[in-house]
């Protein structure tokens, strides 16, 4: 039984038939055609597919498309303007904060939903903010700099968005 | 990861909806955040054939805090409950309880409702579909044997790992129950029947866990505010994010001059239900001292009984369970 979901989708309008067992982590990648959201541990455990959705982190693989109907949607892909890269891509670009980068694009995501609510976070805000997320190659570190970079690029007006 | 079943989505906007949506669906699960109930679809452990939407019900999103009374719906999310100052400041338990749940984001989806009932775990139950068949399924699913306990005839040991419970519990919470004829309240305790015994008594295990009948549901927990009662909540577990808890405990107390005056304790992550202690009253009525923190040693090795449902033992999930219970309950005395 499909149902129809009527969505912002990195901010254009957009309209699908979906069926009720659709995931959105699915409905992106392959309805949308936006493989920027990574599909990790498929279980709600590593944070690869974390989206935001009226701005609040939340994990695709485990959301029904359906269920996002009337909310905006924002993924990795919604982020560099122009060919400019946001305050957090800048971040992990520029503090190595990506290495194998699987991880990455679920990274950034809940780092720019921190930096949207919170553009000052401490590094104990950053660190709880990122605690739906794993990485296996950095140990975390450069990750927690990149997010700290970022914030400092908002501040001094050097980036426009997270 | 096996690819998702088939179900139905129905998107209920009010209470009414969703009794009509299970009327016409006997068979349907509800769904809150999604962060356990479509973990266990996605390995196979269950496939309802319809999925009822709880998020959008309005009517059970709202919190109320304030020194008299504590009042949550049950779509209201974790993070809500963290973040809501009149919790924060009056039931710092239960915002203590919401704020250790699994990981920020997953917190952002999860529901108090999905909480509340959170499904009871074990290692030979959340497992994929073909690991479970590899090993002759077990009790809690289609097989006929518990793995942890082989001679348990008939007696499911998965263990109850909600943390909100827990922490409502030493507040002596009740629980809002609707059904297609109306609605009833009984305390949060009354609602886990997983006490592992066939004694006749009509109570359940790790398999039949809740107090609920068919077409019941929870919609909301409610407790009062008592004057000078302190409470506090901590748990243990592998890693301090995502992970469910090796164990959890919630302690409530009160003390008048140099007296404990009160004394409540509740513990998760051991039995196959959260088990608020019986016994801690008659641990009151003087200094928190040597015989308090003996005797309250005593009632978790009693009435704690953890099994190897998870990858660390039972043993050590019971002495970490009274070591977290005396640091809470000399932190709240002491402070």
């Amino acid at each position: 039984m499909a149902s129809v979901v009527e969505l912002t989708l990195n901010g254009r309008k957009r309209t699908d038939a979906v069926p009720g067992n659709r995931l959105l982590l699915d409905y992106l990648r392959e309805t949308a055609g936006l493989t920027g959201t990574k599909t990790g541990c498929d279980g709600g455990e590593c944070g690869a597919c974390t989206v935001l959705v009226d701005d609040k982190p939340v994990l695709s693989c485990l959301t029904l498309a359906a269920t996002v109907s009337g909310k905006r949607v924002d993924t990795v892909e919604s982020l560099g303007k122009g060919g400019a890269l946001s305050a957090v891509q800048r971040g992990f670009h520029e503090k190595l904060g990506s290495q194998c980068g699987y991880c990455t694009p679920g990274f950034i995501m809940a780092s720019a939903g921190l930096l949207r609510r919170n553009p000052k976070p401490s590094e104990s805000e950053i660190r709880e903010a990122l605690g739906s997320n794993i990485c296996r190659c950095t140990g975390y570190v450069k990750i927690i700099e990149a997010v700290q970079h970022a914030s400092a690029l908002l501040a001094r007006g050097e980036a426009a968005s997270p | 990861m096996e690819a998702v079943s088939e179900f139905a989505l129905v998107k209920p906007a009010s209470l009414d909806a969703v009794l009509e949506a299970r009327k016409a669906n006997p068979e349907a699960q509800l769904l809150g955040g999604g962060t356990d109930l479509v973990v266990n679809i996605r390995r196979g452990i269950v496939a309802p054939p319809v999925l009822i939407d709880m998020t959008g019900v309005a009517e059970l999103r709202a919190i109320h805090a304030d020194a008299g009374r504590l009042e949550i719906g049950a779509s209201a999310t974790l993070a809500e409950v963290a973040e809501h100052a009149g919790v924060l400041a009056h039931y710092p338990v239960v915002a203590q309880a919401a704020a250790s749940i699994a990981g920020p984001t997953h917190r952002q989806m999860g529901t108090v409702g999905g909480n509340i009932c959170l499904d009871t775990r074990c290692i030979f139950y959340n497992q994929s579909e073909w690991w479970r068949s590899a090993n002759n399924h077990c009790l809690k699913t289609v097989g006929d044997m518990c793995h942890v306990a082989p001679k348990s005839r008939g007696v499911c040991f998965a263990t109850y790992s909600g943390d909100l419970a827990p922490a409502l519990m030493t507040l002596d919470a009740e629980v809002d129950v609707a059904h297609p004829k109306g609605r009833r309240t009984m305390p949060l305790k009354d609602l886990y029947i997983g006490h592992a015994r066939h004694d006749g008594s009509g109570t359940g295990d790790g398999k039949h866990y809740l107090a609920l009948k068919p077409g019941e549901f929870v919609v909301g927990v409610r407790a009062k505010g008592v004057s000078g009662l302190r409470s506090a909540y901590d748990k243990i577990r592998i890693r301090k994010s995502i992970e469910y808890p090796v164990a959890g405990v919630a302690v409530a107390l009160r003390r008048d001059g140099d007296t404990l005056a009160d004394l409540r304790v509740a513990i998760t992550g051991t039995n196959p239900r959260p088990v608020l202690l019986d016994g801690t009253r008659a641990l009151c009525g003087g200094k928190l001292d040597a015989r308090v923190v003996k005797g309250l040693d005593d009632l978790v090795r009693d009435q704690i009984m953890s099994m190897k449902t998870t990858f660390t033992p039972g043993h050590y999930r019971r002495r970490v369970a009274g070591v977290l219970a005396r640091r809470l309950a000399e932190k709240l005395f002491n402070n």
